[in-house]
C-alpha cells in the first residue's frame, strides 16, 4: 500500500480514500459528496484538457479540479 | 397546539434525484413558481388532495447537504426551521443511496419528521440493486415508499403515508448519532448548557445548534450571537477546543470527524440486508460508455461543437414560422390601431410605444421557447454537466467557472441566443464573484436581437461575405467576453475561484411532459417582463423620442408642402387622398402624389426625431462619437437600441426619413446606407462592435439586478459602453490609420 495524491493517479487506477487534508468550504463541499476516509474509488477519466478528474465512487460520477483533488490522499496498491 | 401550516409538506433532495419530476408528478397544473425572498433561488408551490385533506406542497432547492454555504442550502435549511413545515418528503435516488441518505441523515439530526421517497427504483434494479425498504424504514423509523417519479409509480401509496403522518400529528424528534469519542462528551456538554438557558431552542433543537457549534457553521454562529453573545463565545471556545486538540492528535477537524461519522451510520444502516447487489458491482453502464464518447479528448469537443449547432438549428429553423406569425399579429394590430385611433399624441404612444415596444420583445417568445425546450433538453439529459466538465479548465483561465458555460451558451455561443434566460442560468453559479463576472460579460455574445441589425449592416457593406463575416463576429464576441471577463476578475473581482465539485449525473432521457413544464416556467418569466417592465421602458423611449415634436412654424411648412401636391394632383385622385386622410397611402390614388406625399411625411418625421428629446441627446454625443464615427442618426438609433437591439434598426430608418420601416425589413435602409457616400465599410465595422458589446438591453439589465444588485445593473450599461466605445474607436481609427477608410 501506498499514498498517493488523487492527481497523481492514472486513468482506471482505484483506491481508497486516505485522508482530505481541506478545511473550511472545499472541505465542507468534498465531504458532503461522499469522499471520507475509507470510502473506495475508481479514476474514470480526465477532460479533454486534462483538468477536471473524473473519478467513480458510492455509483456516480464526480468531477472535480486538480487543484481540489491536491487536498485528497489515497492509498492505492503498489505497482 | 394548531398549526396554520399544519399541511404543509417540504420536498428536499439532491440535485438530479427525481425531485422536480416528483413535484410535478404530484400536483400537475396546481402550482406556482416564484422566488424566496430576497434571493433568486427559485421556489415552487403546488398542492394535492389526499383522502379530503389538501397538502400544501413546497419543492426546496436541491441540495447535498444542509451547511450554509449555498444560498440553496441556506434556503432550503431556513425555510424548513422558521417555516416548520408538518414534515419533509426527502426524495433519495436509490441507485446512489449512500450519498443521498447523507441528505437525510442531516434531516434527521434537525429533527422534522421524514418520509422517504425512494426514487428510480427501476433504475436501480436494472443496475442490480435491491434494496429493502421496509427494512430501511424499520431501521429508521419512517416511512419509505418505493417510487418512480418519471411514470408516476408509487406515487398514491407516498401521499397515503404522507397524510397518515400528518393524521398522526408527527412531532420534530431529533436523530442522535454518534459522532466518535472525541466529539460526543464536548457535544453532551453543550447540549446541556443550551438547554439550561434556551439557548435558539424556541426554533433550533439544542443538540442541533450544538453540532453547528462544532462544524463552525457561520449563519447558526451569527444568530447565536445576536441572541445570546456569553453562551455563544463560551460555546465557540468549546469548539475551539475539540478543534484544536483533533487538529493535534488526529490531524483532523470536528466538522471532519461528524461528516465521516455520518457516513459511518449511513453504512451500518445499509449493512446486512438493506441492499442486494446482484451484478458485478463495476461493470460498464451504458452511461459511462457514452461518456467514454461524448468527453472523450478527441470526439467530445467535436460533438460538444456538433450538439450546439444543432441546438441553434433546430431553434432557428423551427421558430421562424411562429416568430412570422406574432410578427404579423403584431404589425396587423398596430394597423388596426393606427386606423381606428384619432391622430395624435394618444395614437402614437399605442402605437408606437406600447405595441411595437411590447410587440417587439413578445415577437421573440416562440423563439426563446424552442431555444429553452433545447436547452432544457441538454440540461435534463445530463449533457450539460458534461459541457461544464470539458470547458472548466479554459473558463478558469479566464476567471469564470465551467456553469458559466450554459449561460455564455444560452446567451448565444453561436450568434442568436438571448442574454434574458442566460441571466438566469447564471443564478446556479454559487460564488458571486464569477456570477457577477459571468452576468457582466455574457451579454457580450451575440444574441438574436443583435442579428437583424448585424444582417442589415452586413448586407449594406461586406455583400457576399456574410457567412465569413457572422463567423468573424462571434468569435470577436468571444474574446472579448472571455477577456473582459478576465480583466473584470483580475481587477475589481478578485478573489479565488470556487469549488468546482460538479456531479456527472447518469444520462437520462427526460419526459416530454417534464421539459414542457421546465420550458414554460423560464418563458413565462421572460413574456412576465415583457408586460411589466419593458412595456414601460418603452413608453419612457417612446416620449424621448416624440417629444417636445416639431415647433409649429417648421409643422406648417410641411403641412403646406403637403397642400400644394394635393392641389396639383389630378382631380380624379385627389378626392380618395384626401379621404384617406392626408397622410395615409391610398391604394386607389395616383402613385406620384402618393409617393411625394409619404416623402414629406417621412422627411418630417426626420425633423421632429432629430428634435426630440432622444435626438438631442444623439447630436449632442457626436462630441463623443465623431472619434468611432458615429453620427447623430446612429447615436439615436444606438439610444433607442438600449430598450431593444433590434429597434436600432426601426429607429434609424426614421432617422434617415425612411418612414415606419417595420423590423425585419431591411432591405431598404440597408440600401439606403450602402449608397451613403459618408458610410464606409469600416465604419460600419465599428458600428457592428459598438453594437456588440455595449450595455445590454434593459430585459437583461433588470435580470442583472435580480440576480445580483442594481449597482452592478447599472454597471453593466456604464462599463459595457465604456468597453465598446473604447474598442470600436480603436477600430476605427486603427483602420483609418492604416488607410482601410
Amino acid at each position: 500500500m501506498a499514498i498517493v495524491l488523487l492527481r497523481k493517479m492514472a486513468k482506471g487506477q482505484k483506491g481508497t480514500i486516505h485522508r482530505v487534508t481541506a478545511s473550511g468550504e472545499i472541505g465542507r463541499r468534498i465531504r458532503d459528496m461522499g469522499l471520507v476516509p475509507g470510502t473506495p474509488f475508481q479514476v474514470q477519466g480526465r477532460a479533454p484538457l486534462k483538468d477536471p478528474v473524473a473519478i467513480r465512487l458510492r455509483n456516480f460520477t464526480l468531477t472535480l479540479r486538480n487543484s481540489e483533488s491536491d487536498f485528497i490522499e489515497a492509498e492505492v496498491e503498489e505497482v | 397546539m394548531a398549526h396554520p401550516l399544519e399541511n404543509l409538506i417540504a420536498l428536499a433532495g439532491n440535485p438530479n434525484c427525481g425531485k422536480t419530476t416528483l413535484f410535478n408528478a404530484i400536483t400537475g397544473a396546481r402550482r406556482h413558481v416564484g422566488n424566496y425572498p430576497g434571493i433568486t433561488v427559485e421556489k415552487k408551490e403546488g398542492y394535492c388532495h389526499v383522502n379530503g385533506r389538501q397538502i400544501q406542497l413546497v419543492d426546496l432547492p436541491g441540495t447535498y447537504s444542509l451547511t450554509a454555504y449555498s444560498p440553496e442550502e441556506l434556503v432550503a435549511r431556513n425555510y424548513l426551521i422558521q417555516d416548520r413545515p408538518s414534515a419533509v418528503i426527502n426524495i433519495v435516488d436509490s441507485s446512489n443511496l449512500e450519498r443521498n441518505l447523507y441528505l437525510t441523515v442531516q434531516l434527521l439530526e434537525l429533527g422534522i419528521p421524514v418520509l422517504i421517497a425512494l426514487n428510480m427504483v427501476d433504475m436501480a434494479a436494472a443496475r442490480g440493486l435491491e434494496i429493502n425498504s421496509e427494512e430501511l424504514g424499520r431501521r429508521l423509523r419512517l416511512p419509505v415508499i418505493p417510487t418512480v417519479a418519471r411514470t408516476g409509480r408509487g406515487k398514491e401509496e407516498l401521499l397515503e403515508a404522507a397524510a397518515q403522518l400528518l393524521q398522526k400529528g408527527a412531532v420534530w424528534e431529533p436523530l442522535y448519532i454518534s459522532y466518535g469519542p472525541d466529539i460526543d462528551p464536548v457535544l453532551d456538554k453543550m447540549e446541556s448548557l443550551i438547554r439550561s438557558v434556551g439557548f435558539l431552542t424556541d426554533s433550533h433543537p439544542a443538540r442541533w445548534t450544538a453540532l453547528k457549534y462544532l462544524e463552525a457553521d457561520e449563519e447558526v454562529i451569527r444568530k447565536g450571537k445576536e441572541k445570546d453573545a456569553t453562551l455563544s463565545g463560551k460555546l465557540e471556545e468549546l469548539a475551539e477546543q475539540v478543534s484544536q486538540h483533533l487538529q493535534k492528535t488526529l490531524d483532523s477537524y470536528p466538522e471532519a470527524i461528524i461528516a465521516d461519522h455520518r457516513y459511518g451510520f449511513i453504512s451500518a444502516l445499509l449493512k446486512q440486508g438493506v441492499v442486494k447487489q446482484s451484478h458485478k458491482a463495476d461493470r460498464l453502464y451504458l452511461s459511462d460508455q457514452l461518456d467514454r464518447v461524448l468527453t472523450n479528448r478527441f470526439f467530445g469537443p467535436v460533438l460538444m461543437m456538433l450538439i450546439i449547432y444543432a441546438v441553434y438549428k433546430f431553434t432557428f429553423t423551427y421558430s421562424k414560422v411562429p416568430v412570422g406569425w406574432l410578427e404579423a399579429g403584431f404589425s396587423e394590430l398596430g394597423r388596426l390601431a393606427d386606423s381606428s385611433l384619432p391622430p395624435g399624441p394618444f395614437k402614437s404612444l399605442i402605437v408606437s410605444g406600447v405595441i411595437d415596444g411590447v410587440g417587439g420583445v413578445l415577437g421573440f417568445v416562440p423563439l426563446i421557447l424552442f431555444m429553452f425546450f433545447a436547452i432544457a433538453f441538454l440540461e435534463d439529459t445530463g449533457y450539460l454537466a458534461r459541457v461544464a466538465y470539458m470547458l472548466d479548465r479554459v473558463f478558469r483561465t479566464f476567471g469564470l467557472h465551467g456553469s458559466s458555460v450554459i449561460a455564455y451558451i444560452i446567451s448565444g455561443v453561436i450568434a442568436g441566443g438571448c442574454a434574458v434566460p442566460g441571466m438566469i442560468a447564471a443564478s446556479t453559479l454559487r460564488s458571486s464573484r464569477e456570477r457577477i463576472a459571468t452576468l457582466i460579460t455574457a451579454p457580450f455574445m451575440n444574441c438574436g436581437a443583435k442579428l437583424p441589425v448585424f444582417a442589415m449592416l452586413i448586407a449594406a457593406f461586406f455583400p457576399a461575405k456574410e457567412a465569413q463575416v457572422m463567423f468573424l463576429l462571434t468569435l470577436l464576441s468571444w474574446a472579448a467576453a472571455l477577456l473582459i471577463a478576465k480583466l473584470i476578475r483580475s481587477t475589481i473581482l478578485r478573489g479565488p475561484s470556487t469549488p468546482f465539485l460538479l456531479e456527472l449525473p447518469p444520462y437520462r432521457l427526460p419526459t416530454f411532459k417534464g421539459l414542457l413544464i421546465h420550458t414554460w416556467e423560464r418563458a413565462w418569466q421572460y413574456i412576465r417582463k415583457a408586460g411589466t417592465i419593458i412595456l414601460a421602458i418603452s413608453i419612457i423611449f417612446w416620449a424621448l423620442m416624440s417629444f417636445p415634436g416639431l415647433p409649429e412654424t417648421e409643422r406648417k411648412i410641411y403641412d403646406e408642402e403637403r397642400a400644394s401636391i394635393l392641389a396639383d394632383a389630378p382631380q380624379r385622385v385627389k378626392e380618395p387622398l384626401l379621404d384617406a386622410g392626408a397622410s395615409a397611402a391610398n391604394p386607389a390614388g395616383d402613385p406620384g402624389s402618393q409617393a411625394r406625399l409619404q416623402e414629406v411625411d417621412n422627411e418630417e418625421a426626420q425633423a421632429a426625431l432629430k428634435n426630440s428629446i432622444a435626438g438631442r441627446i444623439g447630436s449632442g454625443l457626436t462630441l463623443i462619437s465623431s472619434v468611432t464615427g458615429f453620427d447623430w442618426r446612429t447615436n439615436v438609433a444606438l439610444l433607442s437600441g438600449i430598450a431593444a437591439k433590434e429597434i436600432i434598426i426601426s429607429t434609424m430608418g426614421t432617422a434617415y426619413s425612411l418612414g415606419r420601416t417595420r423590423r425585419g425589413e431591411k432591405i431598404p435602409l440597408s440600401a439606403r446606407l450602402a449608397a451613403d457616400l459618408s458610410w464606409t465599410p469600416l465604419k460600419a465595422f465599428s458600428l457592428i462592435i459598438f453594437i456588440m458589446l455595449y450595455a445590454p438591453c434593459f430585459a437583461t439589465v433588470t435580470c442583472i439586478i435580480r440576480e445580483s444588485t442594481w449597482k452592478w445593473g447599472l454597471f453593466s450599461m456604464a462599463f459595457n459602453t465604456l468597453t465598446a466605445f473604447i474598442i470600436s474607436a480603436l477600430v476605427y481609427r486603427g483602420g483609418l490609420w492604416l488607410g482601410l477608410g
